[in-house]
């Protein structure tokens, strides 16, 4: 059972994010890298299963060179080796050459599962997954939140609005993970040792074939902060509860119109 | 290329309101300079397919197929591509609920070009459009295009564009021939129990946190969310403690959500939660805590015991 991992190394969710003077991205100062929250999901599951079955596990990331602590955290988890496919900064949310990086770098090395996180934490475009499995001509299954992998094929279950839906799935095949799959594992001393002798593979974007920056397929003209809200009507309630929520209710039905 | 292309979501043969939503907006930009053409995809679903025009298709695909009864990324990519070659839109929209975010990137992949998912906005120049989206789980937006590549592939967030009935109607045409291979079989489609609504369609959710001081006070929220017809949603931190399924999470690691009327009760408000509700067209908080950081967002807002606040409160809505 051969898993490749795929992870985005991404600001901390607890992170404030602040624009650049010109709009032109996010600043990036003071800003705390992590592996992006779904991801931990996807590479749990992989050694989790590898741990089961035998097999090696491949986290591959395409991203700056500021990325590779992220790949180092995987390896210190438990992963066997790291790809690390070097570039990324003019691609942020561009899903589409993202998993064209990807499945360049992925084709090849030997792949019974491909596990993603549902979405990277700060793009949110929730895409690379599905493309992912499109240019690699993989089944896919979207948002897992249990999966049992058996000889040849694997069922999963994925969330929906109102439900759950019940997959069965043929192998190779990939997957995108959701928050309840599992429980991430923390990386011990010992797996943080192991790590640093652990083999990452360099590899450049253009040594896939694929020129940075030369063919987009999305673009963002201007970033920009969400409007400021102006202060709410706050009514103190601690002495007449009951008060209190008969004014709110009275609020929102005839000034808020929203019930 | 000209025209947008619609993939209409239904289930159990009823269409889908965000997917009207994305019908109503493609007609509002005068479908780029082209038709409006709808792509309705499912088992036994044709009934509904002319209903569409009223909402302004011109045309409608039909990929009516046994195999196509429960959702398959692969079945339907080829449905959904299979109209797009017939159709050769300059955009396509998609409802972006959890079939239509699948749904997307797997055409666009397709179709050898990138996607815009969760749209909030979008501007019409000549025929190509930019689109808002919320990154960063809203606490920042991006102005994006897809860099002059056809078609447009877009997922527009539900309940953000107004559906809105323009009257017409449209010929359908049956779309047959689908070279179907699905690996990845729905072999069962699971409903919530009492047909529980989902945070992510609700126009209201009630969200308990922390201040609730234990998973069995989750019917208090509960009964709130009843008076006001709403969905029970949550923070990170009860999920976390496993008082209430991840399904209810709202926040940059949950479900982000925009509903006209978001309640937050005994939320303190970190970032990561604000980040998942921010855009709801009205906050209200209730909180013991004066200096909680949900006040700051709140359009409305309780200093108080929600024990004591939350049973007059639903007492007052029930005597509406």
């Amino acid at each position: 059972m051969n898993c490749i991992v795929c992870v985005a190394s991404v600001p901390d969710t607890a992170s404030v994010i602040k624009l650049k003077a010109d709009g032109t991205g996010i600043d990036e100062s003071g800003i705390k890298w992590i592996v992006s929250p779904y991801d931990e999901y996807a590479l749990e599951a992989a050694l989790q299963l590898t741990e089961a079955k035998g097999g090696e596990v491949t986290v591959v990331t395409y991203g700056p060179a500021g990325a590779e602590p992220a790949l180092r955290d995987c390896l210190a988890r438990g992963a066997h080796k790291a790809v690390h496919v070097l570039g990324g900064e003019k691609t942020l949310g561009d899903s589409f050459t993202i998993a064209r990086v990807l499945a360049a770098a992925i084709k090849g090395r030997a792949h019974d599962l491909v596990l993603c996180g549902v979405k990277g934490v700060g793009t949110d475009c929730s895409q690379v997954g599905q493309m992912l499995a499109e240019l690699l001509g993989l089944p896919h299954v979207a948002i897992v939140t249990a999966l049992e992998v058996g000889e040849g094929s694997l069922a999963a279950t994925r969330e929906v609005e109102g439900g759950k839906e019940k997959v069965e799935c043929p192998l190779p095949a990939l997957l995108t993970c959701q928050k309840g799959l599992n429980e991430p594992r923390y990386a011990a001393l010992k797996g943080i040792m192991a790590a640093k002798k652990k083999p990452v593979d360099k590899l450049e974007v253009s040594s896939l074939g694929i020129q940075e920056g030369a063919d987009l397929f999305y673009a963002v003209a201007r970033f920009e902060l969400p409007p400021a809200k102006s202060a709410g009507t706050i009514i103190q309630g601690e002495n007449d509860p009951a008060g209190a929520a008969a004014q709110l209710v009275k609020l929102l039905r005839e000034e808020a119109k929203a019930i | 290329m000209a025209g947008i292309l619609v993939f209409v979501e239904q289930r159990d043969g009823e269409i889908r309101k965000a997917s009207l939503q994305a019908v109503s907006e493609a007609k509002r930009h005068g479908g780029a300079g082209g038709e409006v053409t709808a792509v309705l995809v499912g088992a036994g679903i044709g009934a509904a397919a002319a209903g569409l025009g009223a909402w302004g298709a011109a045309r409608v695909f039909v990929a009516d197929n046994p195999a196509l009864g429960l959702y398959s990324a692969e079945g339907y990519t080829e449905a959904v591509a299979a109209a797009a070659a017939k159709a050769q839109p300059s955009a396509i929209f998609v409802a972006g609920t959890a079939m239509g975010r699948d749904l997307a990137p797997r055409v666009a992949a397709r179709l050898g070009v990138g996607a815009i998912a969760d749209v909030v906005k979008l501007a019409l120049d000549g025929d190509a459009f930019t689109a808002r989206r919320p990154i960063y789980s809203g606490k920042a937006f991006a102005e994006a295009t897809t860099a002059g590549k056809r078609p447009q592939v877009i997922s527009l967030r539900p309940n953000v564009f107004a559906a809105e009935e323009s009257g017409g109607s449209a010929a359908v045409e049956s779309l047959d021939g689908l070279g179907l291979a699905i690996r990845a079989v729905v072999k069962e489609l699971v409903k919530a129990a009492g047909g529980e609504l989902d945070v992510a369609e609700a126009d209201i959710i009630v969200s308990g946190g922390r201040g609730i001081k234990g998973p069995e006070n989750f019917a208090l929220i509960k009964s709130l969310a009843d008076a006001l017809g709403g969905a029970v949603g949550a923070s990170r931190a009860v999920v976390d403690a496993g008082w209430i399924a991840h399904s209810h999470q709202v926040g940059q690691t949950g479900k982000v959500v925009s509903p006209s009327l978001y309640v937050a009760c005994g939320i303190s408000g970190a970032i990561q939660h604000l980040a998942g509700m921010s855009s709801s067209k009205i906050i209200v908080a209730i909180n013991k805590d004066p200096d909680a950081p949900i006040f700051k967002i709140a359009d409305y807002g309780i200093v108080g015991d929600l024990f004591e606040v939350i049973p007059p409160m639903v007492a007052a809505i029930k005597a509406l």
